[in-house]
């Protein structure tokens, strides 16, 4: 692994035994994002940088991000496709280097002028995938995605060099921060690994959110490091946590101590890499201050934290669902992105709760009792059936105690 | 995007909505909508919800097509404010539109803080409420005197 590239930085953290913490940040202002990496890199914690884009710049809607660019609109990210290329070195100059390196992270079912853009700057770590930055982010069919996302792999493929190896990380393990079970997220991750392997990618990172049992997280992580040896050898891959994604705490005590939970998990099963949430998270786009706030808490906590022996992934609840939806997915067609898109019209992949037109729609998830998420109805998914409460609708106050749980927990002064 | 929400409950829209759900054109974000819709209906409502990131022609072409009593805009990105000027705008260049009841809500800015200057300049532009990201009772209040509600 060269030097500069985000997976081999990661994996030596990991190797020394450190955890990286990574934030979820991005400013319109070039100044303040320029700020918020050095603040980042200086935050006294093992961390690698971010930008994270804007809306506009999400959904291609160029235009609109050259007008709130022009007349000084507070943007929720990075317009890295409006500022000049020279303006956006200018930012970058100094800060992003072998020892810090910068992702981007966006949320684009097609990506092709984002990639582009971030090459252009001399990036090349980002995220996304052809469904996890689809189905949870607007209304571009699946298979645009997919051929965009192909298009994307490629582009970020041929950039490797002697002294680069581009990174992608799939957001399969958030699909829409909550109520989805670990199973569908930890299968997700793991297809749109090989998705990203099978064009050209040779360092890649998978996720998982922290969800609502930690006892079930656990399970869920040591299924993904399980699937991503079975389904990924020879690629360069690491694990990565996200800090809950769902209605965050409302308080800063709650926050703080649902990051820190986090952070425990990430280092408990082994993950080399954790992305943040802020105490703000409930309320408006963090601060830099709110940032370096969660990477010291969140780097305190994993310092205090010791791995897990890795236990023995198959058998349980969240390794066997898992195992075979991939193989399902797997055995439909030779290419992923064919099975995946075959998957979904078929309805072997259904996300709860999920509004987009691709998606059958016709699971749903409930939280159970011991904490742990669960399917309430199977839909065509190939699981075993389960049908709890597919004959009642669901009401809106039902609806929010499920999505608040974990705020209300936490708001309330658990889990420790 | 589905008139109802997914199949998650069977929505009775297939005759004219009495309300149109919509995010904003630049806005992901769909808890908001799948809850909002639910709201709507339990207070006896038909809703066509539109998902998100939709584009403001789709808005307009909606209202035109489904003439609903009420127009509910809902965004929580942060783009909100800009957005939503955006959009009232265009539909209210739309003389079939003029009287329509629009409303808008969520988290409209980025920095969590309700700017009067804000409000007002989404009314003056013509929406008829704008409700903060907590008003909900206030909105269940407003909807349930809406016209044209099923009264179940
Ligand atoms: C889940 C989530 C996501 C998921 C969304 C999946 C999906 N398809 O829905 C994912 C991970 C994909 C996501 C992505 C992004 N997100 Co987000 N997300 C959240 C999160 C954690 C929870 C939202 C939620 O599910 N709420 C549950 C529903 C039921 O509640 P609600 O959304 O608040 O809506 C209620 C009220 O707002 C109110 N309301 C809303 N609209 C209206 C309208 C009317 C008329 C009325 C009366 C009331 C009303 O009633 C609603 C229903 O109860 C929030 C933070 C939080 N709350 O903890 C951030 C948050 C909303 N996201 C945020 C942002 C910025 C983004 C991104 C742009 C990424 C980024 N830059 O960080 C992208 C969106 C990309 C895009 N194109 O827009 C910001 C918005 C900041 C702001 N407004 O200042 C938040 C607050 C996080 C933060 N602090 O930065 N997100």
């Amino acid at each position: 692994m060269t030097p500069a590239s985000f997976g081999g930085f990661v994996s030596r953290a990991h190797a020394r035994g450190a955890l990286v913490v990574q934030p979820r940040m991005g400013f319109g202002d070039p100044r303040q994002m320029r700020e918020g990496l050095r603040r980042t890199r200086d935050a006294g914690a093992v961390t690698v940088g971010t930008l994270t884009l804007d809306s506009y710049t999400r959904v291609n809607d160029l235009a609109a991000a050259r007008r709130a660019v022009r007349d000084g609109v507070p943007l929720n990210g990075y317009p890295i496709c409006t500022h000049p290329a020279e303006v956006s070195r200018a930012m970058l100059d100094g800060v992003h280097e072998a020892a810090f390196p910068v992702q981007v992270r966006h949320g684009s079912a097609r990506p092709e002028h984002i990639v582009s853009a971030l090459l252009d700057l001399g990036l090349d770590a980002t995220e996304g995938g052809p469904v996890s930055y689809c189905l949870p982010y607007g209304r571009t069919r699946l298979s645009d995605a997919v051929a965009a996302w192909r298009t994307a792999c490629a582009l970020l493929a041929e950039a490797r060099t002697d002294t680069r190896e581009p990174h992608l990380e799939s957001f399969g393990g958030c699909m829409l921060g909550q109520l989805c079970p670990p199973s569908m997220l930890v299968a997700l991750s793991v297809l749109e690994g090989l998705f990203f392997a099978r064009h050209g990618l040779r360092s890649v990172s998978l996720s998982y959110a922290q969800q609502t049992s930690p006892e079930q997280d656990l399970e869920a992580m040591a299924a993904l490091r399980a699937l991503a040896g079975e389904f990924l050898p020879g690629i360069d891959t690491h694990l990565v946590v996200y800090a809950y994604m769902g209605v965050f705490p409302a308080t800063r005590g709650g926050a703080l101590r649902l990051l820190e939970e986090a952070a425990r998990l990430a280092v408990a099963s082994g993950a080399a890499r954790l992305i943040v949430k802020t105490a703000a998270e409930a309320h408006r786009i963090p601060t830099i201050a709110d940032n370096v706030e969660a990477l010291r808490t969140a780097a305190r906590a994993a310092e205090a934290t010791t791995p897990r022996a890795a236990g023995a992934a198959a058998g349980s609840e969240v390794y066997e669902e898992a195992a075979v939806l991939v193989r399902t997915v797997l055995g439909l067609h030779d290419d992923v992105g064919e099975a995946l898109l075959l998957a979904f019209r078929r309805g072997l992949l259904d996300i709860p709760y999920c509004l987009h037109p691709d998606n059958a729609g016709r699971t749903r998830s409930f939280i159970d009792t011991d904490g742990r998420l669960r399917w309430a109805d199977t839909g065509l998914l190939p699981l075993p059936r389960t049908a709890l409460t597919a004959a009642r609708r669901v009401t809106s106050d039902e609806l929010l105690t499920a999505l608040t749980r974990v705020r209300r927990i936490y708001d309330q002064g658990g889990i420790r | 995007m589905n008139s109802s929400v997914g199949s998650m409950n069977s929505s009775r829209v297939d005759a004219a909505p009495s309300v149109l759900l919509t995010g904003t054109s630049s806005d992901a974000h769909t808890w908001n909508l799948v809850h909002l819709q639910l709201v709507l209906e339990e207070i006896g409502h038909t809703v066509a919800n539109l998902g998100p990131c939709v584009p403001d022609e789709l808005v307009v072409e909606s209202c035109l097509g489904l003439r609903p009593a009420l127009v509910v805009v809902s965004s929580v990105n942060g783009h909100g404010f800009n957005d939503g000027l955006r959009l009232i705008r265009v539909l209210r260049a739309r003389p079939e539109l003029a009287g329509t009841t629009v409303v808008i809500g969520g988290k409209l800015v980025t920095d969590g803080l309700r700017n009067v200057g804000m409000v007002r300049r989404l009314t003056a532009a013509g929406y008829d409420r704008v409700f903060d990201d907590g008003e909900l009772p206030a909105f269940r209040t407003f909807a349930a005197r809406t016209p044209d509600r099923a009264v179940s």
